[in-house]
């Protein structure tokens, strides 16, 4: 076993696609620097700055560089430093990388990746704490995957890079230093294939990103009052595993959708609308969802620390899906 | 019905050296290949006020000039990116007009099985790697060609092509700066029609010239008209064997007549017409001129590139409207990969 952390997970199956195929580029803004996360540390002096190459700050430009570069045959990586610039990418992941396999009726691929970070916690403010995964969710072409664990970070790359479609790979900015043993080089995960953290027959659980530690940290307090939560990370939204969720709720008849992001028109909701379609008669209570309120992110520390899911949400919720005494609306 | 709305130091320049740099077998061709444009362009407005051609259609009536003079310099293994207004560039880079007809028509037999339609032809077998609905939204993919390009190695060149309103926004600027400072084997081509969907240029920026908008860039360019073949195909000649040889970017801006509205159906109220401009301005009546002229064209040669060239497009409707149109569960299959292969 050797320790790892999230972010050298990523850099290492960047480095690890780089070595095995030429193809494979790495472009974003300081990414021949390592980036400020060291997500790319280490990768230009290894495989030179004409693989690894700084861009000027033109997220949308640099964008489309890497759609071309993906049609003409190349498997670019390119970083978007955090998930709220994707704003100024938009046009070339929605309406040039999406549509292209589609509207060339299947002579273009893009198998680009979109690394990406989101999530608050470290007092970035409103432009620099987003979770804007579900916009991206929403449109047609794109694959969004958002793995929870530097074990998945690494095995959901390798898969990334390999898609024969565009994927933005959102990572967590929280996650990234913190510490996981692994066992040798992860393998590959597929990208669609949900992971279950902790089985239980009580309840479900489903959280992304961050908010899986949280999940499972509210399902040990909830074990000590004999309530037992299953705890499943899709780890992509899209494609979504929904078979391994609603198979889930048919067994524990009640379901919590914990995120990050904004509640409002979110993925929860959608997963909500999924299971209820799914497992309707299997449901004994209302879907819970659990997410930040509809406000931008505050700065001031006492405010963000407020606003951000936690535990405590999550227990309350479980609380009222399963209609215990005490809980809070 | 059409005015341009030039000012003054917009006027397109006669070249002086003509056709000098076109042979008598090369003004043939571009002849030919411009009233092939024609004829689809024309027949494509007849199409679409009869409701056989369907969606937003803008035609290159004016600038056939331009597509034939870039693209019949090019080869398939170069890389094309166009805009909403891409007909002709996509026939005159090889793609077959009957399949074009079809995805006009919405066909199963078309370029992009009837999914792309008139803003969003593809034909990567000649090297087509498409048009797009959004003013400016190819500009990066073109740098990206040419990226793999410079890192394959080789001669490959790419070509941008892309009208005046693109240049007011942010991608085009972005992309100027980035493909000179990656020196990319790319040819910008800017047909300038002095028009930005309804309004003039002067309305929307104080620069007139799109080559003076890159100048300090450094990056070497040229403003020729664009009615003026032979002008276009010795400007754009000199910059693609440069780019051939891994020198680039390059920027021509070619000065247009746009004959038709800013889409068909668009009653164009917003300009006065203005047919001695046209007369002037028309690219295949020039080169007509000059090739007689220069002796390399007669009346009964000038005639016969006409009549086959609508044949051809009659036979490519025919084609069309014979086609199927997509099965219902194409759009599932073709949003993503089926078979998780590239």
């Amino acid at each position: 076993m050797t320790q790892t952390t999230y972010v050298r997970a990523v850099c290492d199956a960047l480095a690890r696609a780089m070595q095995a195929d030429e193809r494979v580029i790495v472009l974003g803004e300081d990414v021949a620097e390592g980036g400020p996360y060291t997500a790319t540390a280490g990768l230009a002096e290894r495989f030179g700055r004409e693989r690894v190459r700084n861009t000027p700050i033109s997220e949308g430009t640099v964008a489309g560089v890497a759609v071309g570069a993906a049609q003409a045959g190349y498997r670019p990586i390119v970083e978007i430093m955090f998930i709220d610039f994707v704003t100024l990418a938009l046009d070339q992941l929605a309406n040039q990388a999406a549509k292209a396999r589609f509207m060339s009726g299947g002579q273009l691929s893009v198998p680009l990746v979109m690394r990406t970070q989101g999530g608050a916690g470290q007092r970035g403010g409103a432009q620099h704490s987003q979770s804007l995964e579900s916009w991206l969710a929403h449109i047609p072409g794109l694959k969004v995957v958002m793995p929870s664990t530097a074990i998945d970070a690494a095995g959901l790359m390798t898969s990334a890079i390999a898609d024969p479609d565009p994927v933005v790979f959102v990572e967590t900015k929280a996650l990234y230093f913190l510490r996981e043993e692994i066992d040798g080089e992860p393998p590959a995960v597929p990208i669609g294939v949900a992971r279950t953290f902790r089985e239980g027959s009580d309840l479900t659980i489903v959280a992304t990103a961050r908010m899986v530690s949280r999940a499972l940290e509210a399902a040990d307090r909830l074990a000590a009052d004999g309530i037992e939560a299953e705890v499943i990370d899709p780890r992509t939204l899209v494609p979504l595993d929904v078979d391994t969720i609603t198979a889930s709720v048919s067994r524990t008849n009640h379901l919590i959708v914990v995120e990050e992001a904004v509640s409002s028109m979110g993925f929860g909701a959608e997963i909500a609308a999924i299971v209820q379609h799914a497992a309707f008669d299997d449901l004994d209570a209302p879907v819970e969802r659990v997410g930040a309120p509809f406000t931008p992110v505050p700065v001031s520390p006492r405010l963000e620390d407020a606003y951000l899911p936690d535990a405590d949400a999550v227990v309350q919720a479980a609380r009222r899906v399963l209609s215990l005494p005490g809980a809070v609306r | 019905m059409t005015r341009v709305d030039r000012q003054p130091d917009v006027a397109a320049p006669d070249s002086a050296s003509g056709t000098a740099g076109l042979s008598a077998a090369d003004g043939l061709d571009l002849l030919g290949t411009m009233w092939r444009i024609r004829a689809l362009e024309e027949r494509v407005g007849q199409l679409k006020r009869a409701d056989e051609v369907y969606g937003l259609v803008h035609l290159s009536i004016g600038g056939e000039g331009v597509a034939a003079a870039v693209c019949r310099q090019l080869l398939a293994s170069d890389a094309v990116y166009s805009g909403h207004r891409a007909h002709g560039h996509a026939l005159a880079q090889g793609a077959p007009s009957d399949r074009l007809m079809a995805e006009l028509m919405g066909r199963d037999t078309g370029l992009c099985r009837g999914l792309g339609g008139s803003m969003h032809l593809v034909d990567l077998e000649h090297g087509f790697f498409g048009a797009t609905g959004v003013v400016g939204g190819n500009l990066p993919l073109a740098l990206g060609t040419a990226l793999a390009a410079q890192l394959r190695g080789g001669t490959d060149v790419t070509v941008s092509f892309f009208g005046d309103g693109a240049v007011q926004t942010g991608a085009f600027h972005e992309s100027i700066n980035l493909a000179t400072l990656w020196k990319l084997p790319l040819v910008f081509v800017c047909e300038n029609n002095g028009m930005a969907e309804f309004t003039p240029r002067s309305a929307h920026t104080t620069v007139a010239r799109v080559s003076d908008v890159v100048a300090p860039y450094g990056l070497e360019r040229a403003t020729v008209s664009g009615s003026d073949v032979g002008a276009v195909w010795d400007a754009f000649g000199a910059f693609k064997h440069a780019a051939r040889g891994g020198e680039g970017p390059f920027l021509l801006e070619c000065l247009t007549h746009r004959r038709r509205g800013h889409y068909e159906g668009d009653a164009d109220s917003y300009r006065e017409a203005d047919e001695a401009e046209w007369e002037r301005q028309d690219p295949i009546a020039r080169l007509t001129e000059r090739g007689i002229a220069d002796g390399w064209l007669t009346p009964q040669t000038r005639d016969s590139l006409e009549a086959q060239a609508r044949a051809e497009i009659d036979a490519a409707t025919e084609f069309a409207r014979r086609s199927p149109y997509p099965p219902p569960e194409l759009p599932a299959q073709l949003t993503c990969a089926q078979d998780g292969a590239a």
